[in-house]
C-alpha cells in the first residue's frame, strides 16, 4: 500500500499539476521578453479552441500525436523504448506515397485509402522490424537502433524525394501532387454537426482512424492473449520466460506494432494535408509522441488527451507568435519544450510530496473515524 | 474455543495468548529492570522508548520498548513483517522515528544516518553482505574509514589493528584473501570484524544464519559467544525459534509491528515463542502419514547444467521421484539445487543429460520450452516468487493464470476471457484462503505469505504429474507455514510426485519421505529424514564427499 497514489490523483491530478508548473514556468519567460502572460495565456486558449478552424487545427496536429503516442505506449508496456516514430512515421509515409501515387488516378479515395492505412503500416512495421530483431536476438539496445534507423530513414527519403519520386522537370524535392483519388477527404461535415466551420483547417478522416487505432490499443494490450504475454515481458521478463511466453516472438511483434502505428501517422499530413510527400513532413511529432505517452501514462484515453493538449500548443503557439510580435516562433518551441519537460522528464518531480500529503490525509482520517468509534 | 484456535486461519486469535501478550509487554520489561538494574536506574546497553515508524497506511513500529542489558546476547524474533528489520534501521539510521527516543548507554541520542550509529558504538552485520567481492579483506575493512587520500598509511596502521582484532576475538583472517574467494561463512566474519574495527560495542546482527551450513552457524555462536563473554553487546534478530533458544539469554517477540513479550530465554519454549509470534497456537510437527510409493514419474539422469560464465553449476546429477513421495533436496544456498530446479522445469539450459517426465523424454539441452512442460502436467512453483512466478504490479487474477493463461479455459480466440478468468480467481482465492480475497487488487499488496498461496493455488490446481518445489516457506508466515506444509502432503497423498528443494533443513525433513544432500553440484548422498541433523549438515558442509 505505501507510496502508491489513488488511480485518479495518479491519472489526474499529477499531469495537471505538471501542466500547471509548466505554465506557470512559461510565463515567467514571457513576462521576461515584455509581454503580459495572461494575455499571452488567452491568445493561445483562443487561438486553439476559440473558433472552428482553431479548433481544426488542433485536431489535425493531435491526430499525428495520437499516432506516435500509441507507438510510443505499445512498446513500453513490453519494457522497449521506441525512440523511432519519427523515422517509422517518415517511411510510413513513403508507403502511402507509393499507394496514392499509384492508385489516384485510378480509383476513388474511398479504395485507396484502406490500401494506404495498410501500406503505411507495413512500412513503418518494417523500418521497425531490424532494431527489433537486433534486440531480441543479439540485446542491442533498441533505444540506440531505433534512433540511429531515425538518420537513416532521413537519409533515405532525401535521395528518394530528390531523386525517384520527384517528378520529371521539377525542382523542389517532393512527389507530385496527389489528384483526388489519393486524399483522404476532411472533416468539414462531422464539424458542421456542431456548427463549426473549419475552414481551411486540414482536419481529416485519419483522426477517427486514429481514435479507432487508440480503441484497438487498449484491447490489444488488456483484452488479448498477447497483450497479455506483452505486459507480463514488460513487467517482469524473469516471470515471462518462467511462463513459457517467447520473449523473441513478443520483442519481435511489439516493435511490429509500434511500427505500424508510427508509421499510419504519415496519413495524416501525406494524404489529408499536403497530398504529396514533403521533406522532413514528420517535423518532430515521432518525438512528441514520447512526450505524449509519458504524460498520458501509456494509456489510450490518456494519450487521446495528451495528444489533443499537445495540438492546442502547436496551433495556440503559432497564433501567439502571430498576434505578439515579441514572441516568435522559437518561443513557443521553449514554451513546448518546457510542457514536455515537466510532464515528460520532471514526471514524478510532485509524486513524493503527493505521497506524503495523501498520507497525512490518510492518517488524519483514521484517526479520526477511530475517534468517532 | 480451543478448537477454533487450531483450525482457523489469518486475523482470529486465541483470545488466552493475546493476553498474555499484553500482560507480559510490561511486566516482563519491568522485572528485567530490576533484576538487572542494582541502583535505581540501571545503564543499557541499548534502550528505546515509545518508538513509532508508519509507510503510508503501514504502520510498522507501533510504540515499541526495548531495552538491551550489556553483555548480554539479546535475540529479536517475529514473523515477516513483524516490524524487526524496521525497528533495527531506526536504530542503525537508515530510518528515522516518527516518535520515540533512543538511549545507548543511558545517552539520549538522535541517529540521524549510520555514521551516527557508529559513532554510538552500534556496528551492523546485514543479512547481505555488504562487502566489495574483488576487495581484499583489508581493503573492505577500511572501506568508508579510509581517513585520508592516500590509502598506503590507512592500510598500513589497519593491519596492525586488523590482527590485533583477531588475535583479541580468535576471529582468523587473512587480510589479504580476496573477499570472493572465501567461503560465506569467513565473509561473515569479515562483516564483523568490520564493525569491531569501528570500534563497535554493540553488534546487530540480521538474519545472519540464513546463508550458513549448520557447522558454519554453530561456529558463528562460539563467535557471539566469545564476543559477549569480552563484554560486547549483541542484537541477534532471526525468524528461527531454534538459534533464538540455544543462544540468546534474553528474547524479544514482536508481531504485527509491536513487541508483544519480552521473556528471559531460560524461562521459556519454543511453543510459547511460537506462540507469541503468531498470536495462537501452532501447529510445529507436520502432521503426516507413511508414503506409498509407486511408479517413477519424474527421473533425471546425469544432468549437468554450467552458468553464464561456464562455471560448474549441477555436475552430473541423477535422481527419481516417484508418484506418491516426497523427494527432498538439502544443502546450502548457492550449491546448485535452484539451477537443478531450474533445469528441470525447462527454465535454463542444461548442458548434458536427460530428465523423462512419465516416462517421456523431454528437451533440456536445447532449450526447452516451459509451457510444453506444464501441458505435459510438470509444474513448477519457483524458489523467488518475487522475480519469477509473480508480476507483482498485476492485478490478483491475471497471476493466477501466469503461464496458463493458453489454456481454453481463460480464452475465446485470441481474446482473454476476463469472466473466466476473475471466476476462477475467486475460487481459488476462496480455497486457498487468501488474503484480501479481491482479485482486482494489486498483487504486490498481498503479505509474503498470500503472495506464495496465490502461486501455490495456480501450480496446484493443474492436477500435475510432477510437481517442483522451491523453498515453498522463505519469507512466508508461520500460520501460512503450516497450511501449505499441509497442501505439500495432500500432494503427495493425491500420488504427485514432488520434489522439494528448500535451504530450511527442518522443512526437508519434516516433509520429504527421502533426503538428497547437495554439495558443490552434486548429489552427495541419500539419507532417510530421521538422520540427524548433525549427520545432514556433515553433508551440506561436503565433509564425507572430501572423505570419501
Amino acid at each position: 500500500m505505501k507510496n502508491e497514489l489513488p488511480k485518479w490523483a495518479d491519472y489526474g491530478l499529477i499531469p495537471l499539476m505538471n501542466l500547471a508548473v509548466a505554465f506557470l514556468v512559461s510565463g515567467l519567460v514571457v513576462l521576461f521578453v515584455g509581454e503580459n502572460p495572461i494575455e499571452a495565456a488567452r491568445l493561445m486558449i483562443r487561438g486553439s479552441l476559440g473558433y472552428g478552424e482553431g479548433i481544426g487545427f488542433t485536431l489535425f496536429h493531435a491526430t499525428n500525436f495520437i499516432f506516435t503516442g500509441l507507438a510510443v505506449a505499445v512498446a513500453f508496456h513490453c519494457g522497449l523504448f521506441n525512440i523511432g516514430g519519427e523515422g517509422q512515421a517518415y517511411i510510413g509515409g513513403l508507403g502511402a506515397a507509393v499507394v496514392a501515387l499509384a492508385f489516384d488516378r485510378i480509383v476513388p479515395w474511398w479504395i485507396t485509402f484502406p490500401i494506404a492505412i495498410a501500406a503505411s503500416a507495413l512500412f513503418g512495421a518494417l523500418w521497425a522490424l531490424i532494431p527489433a530483431w537486433l534486440q531480441a536476438k543479439r540485446g542491442s539496445h533498441v533505444v540506440i537502433t531505433t534512433i540511429m534507423f531515425n538518420f537513416i530513414a532521413s537519409s533515405l527519403m532525401v535521395y528518394l524525394l530528390t531523386g525517384l519520386l520527384r517528378p520529371q522537370g521539377s525542382m523542389a524535392p517532393q512527389t507530385r501532387t496527389f489528384e483526388a483519388g489519393g486524399q483522404i477527404p476532411k472533416l468539414d461535415f462531422m464539424m458542421d454537426w456542431f456548427g463549426l466551420d473549419i475552414g481551411g483547417a486540414p482536419l481529416n478522416l485519419s483522426f477517427l482512424v486514429a481514435l479507432v487505432a487508440a480503441f484497438l490499443v487498449w484491447v490489444l494490450i488488456w483484452r488479448t492473449r498477447f497483450g497479455y504475454e506483452l505486459r507480463t515481458m514488460g513487467t517482469n521478463p524473469t516471470a515471462a520466460i518462467y511462463a513459457g511466453i517467447p520473449p523473441v516472438k513478443t520483442i519481435v511483434v511489439t516493435m511490429l506494432i509500434s511500427g505500424a502505428l508510427a508509421g499510419m501517422m504519415a496519413l495524416n499530413p501525406v494524404m489529408g494535408e499536403q497530398a504529396r510527400v514533403e521533406l522532413d513532413f514528420v517535423a518532430g511529432a515521432g518525438f512528441v509522441g514520447i512526450a505524449v505517452a509519458l504524460m498520458g501514462r501509456s494509456h489510450p484515453v490518456g494519450i487521446v488527451i495528451a495528444a489533443i493538449l499537445f495540438g492546442m500548443l502547436y496551433q495556440g503557439g503559432a497564433e501567439l507568435a502571430f498576434d505578439m510580435p515579441n514572441i516568435s516562433r522559437d518561443m513557443i518551441i521553449v514554451i513546448q519544450g518546457l510542457v514536455i519537460l515537466f510532464a515528460g522528464a520532471l514526471e514524478h518531480m510532485f509524486r513524493p510530496t503527493l505521497i506524503g500529503f495523501f498520507q497525512i490525509l490518510s492518517i488524519r482520517f483514521s484517526s479520526s473515524s477511530k475517534e468517532a468509534a | 474455543m480451543k478448537a477454533n484456535c487450531f483450525l482457523l486461519f489469518g486475523q482470529k486469535n486465541c483470545g488466552k495468548a493475546d493476553q498474555k501478550a499484553r500482560n507480559s509487554k510490561n511486566d516482563v520489561l519491568a522485572s528485567l529492570i530490576w533484576e538487572e538494574g542494582t541502583t535505581g536506574m540501571s545503564e543499557f546497553a541499548i534502550e528505546l522508548k515509545g518508538i513509532n515508524k508508519s509507510f503510508g497506511p503501514v504502520r510498522a513500529n507501533r510504540d515499541i520498548n526495548l531495552a538491551v542489558v550489556p553483555g548480554t546476547i539479546h535475540g529479536i524474533i517475529g514473523e515477516n513483517g513483524a516490524g524487526k528489520s524496521t525497528l533495527m534501521s531506526i536504530l542503525y539510521g537508515f530510518y528515522q522515528a516518527d516518535s520515540g527516543e533512543i538511549f545507548i548507554k543511558g545517552e539520549k541520542l538522535t541517529i540521524s544516518d549510520s555514521q551516527a550509529a557508529i559513532a554510538a558504538g552500534i556496528g551492523m552485520v546485514h543479512q547481505h553482505f555488504m562487502l566489495v567481492e574483488n576487495f581484499t579483506v583489508l581493503e573492505n575493512i577500511i572501506l568508508g574509514a579510509e581517513g585520508g587520500n592516500i590509502l598506503n598509511s590507512a592500510l598500513g596502521n589497519a593491519r596492525q589493528s586488523l590482527i590485533k582484532l583477531e588475535e583479541d576475538y580468535e576471529l582468523a583472517v587473512d587480510p589479504d584473501a580476496v573477499i570472493e574467494e572465501l567461503p560465506v561463512g569467513i565473509q561473515q566474519r569479515v562483516e564483523i570484524l568490520k564493525a569491531l574495527y569501528r570500534g563497535a560495542e554493540i553488534l546487530i546482527l540480521d538474519e545472519p544464519t540464513g546463508v550458513l551450513t549448520p557447522s558454519e552457524a554453530d561456529h558463528l555462536f562460539r563467535i557471539l559467544q566469545q564476543l559477549k563473554d569480552q563484554g560486547k553487546t549483541i542484537v541477534l534478530i532471526t525468524h528461527k525459534l531454534r538459534e533464538i533458544m540455544a543462544i540468546t539469554d534474553n528474547v524479544s517477540v514482536m508481531r504485527q509491528g509491536t513487541m508483544v513479550a519480552t521473556r528471559k530465554t531460560s524461562e521459556t519454549s519454543v511453543e510459547d515463542l511460537a506462540e507469541l509470534m503468531v498470536g495462537r497456537r501452532v501447529l510445529m510437527q507436520v502432521d503426516k502419514g507413511e508414503a506409498k510409493p509407486a511408479d517413477v514419474k519424474l527421473s533425471v539422469e546425469n544432468l549437468t547444467v554450467r552458468d553464464g560464465r561456464g562455471v560448474t553449476m549441477v555436475d552430473d546429477v541423477s535422481l527419481e521421484v516417484r508418484a506418491g513421495e516426497i523427494v527432498g533436496i538439502a544443502g546450502v544456498a548457492g550449491n546448485g539445487q535452484s539451477e537443478l530446479l531450474e533445469a528441470i522445469a525447462g527454465i535454463t539450459r542444461a548442458e548434458s543429460g536427460v530428465v523423462l517426465l512419465d516416462g517421456k523424454p523431454i528437451k533440456v539441452t536445447g532449450g526447452a520450452d516451459p509451457a510444453l512442460l506444464r501441458h505435459e502436467g510438470m509444474v513448477h512453483v519457483p524458489e523467488d516468487r518475487h522475480h519469477m512466478g509473480l508480476v507483482l504490479p498485476f492485478e490478483e487474477n491475471e497471476n493466477s493464470i501466469l503461464g496458463y493463461h493458453d489454456q481454453e479455459q481463460y480464452l475465446s480466440g485470441m481474446f482473454l476471457s476476463i469472466d473466466a478468468i476473475r471466476a476462477d480467481a475467486e475460487a481459488k482465492i476462496e480455497q486457498y484462503d487468501i488474503r484480501p480475497p479481491n482479485p482486482r487488487l494489486k498483487t504486490s499488496n498481498f503479505s509474503g505469505g498470500n503472495q506464495q498461496k496465490i502461486v501455490l493455488a495456480r501450480e496446484m490446481e493443474q492436477d500435475p504429474v510432477v510437481l517442483l518445489i522451491g523453498q515453498p516457506t522463505r519469507g512466508v508466515d508461520v500460520g501460512a507455514i503450516e497450511f501449505i506444509h499441509k497442501r505439500i502432503i495432500e500432494m503427495r497423498d493425491a500420488g504427485k510426485a514432488v520434489l522439494l528443494v528448500s535451504v530450511e533443513l527442518d522443512e526437508i525433513r519434516s516433509l520429504s519421505d527421502r533426503v538428497l544432500v547437495m554439495f558443490a553440484g552434486k548429489i552427495v548422498g541419500e539419507r532417510s529424514p530421521e538422520a540427524t541433523e548433525g549427520e545432514l549438515g556433515l553433508l551440506m558442509a561436503g565433509v564425507e564427499s572430501e572423505v570419501a
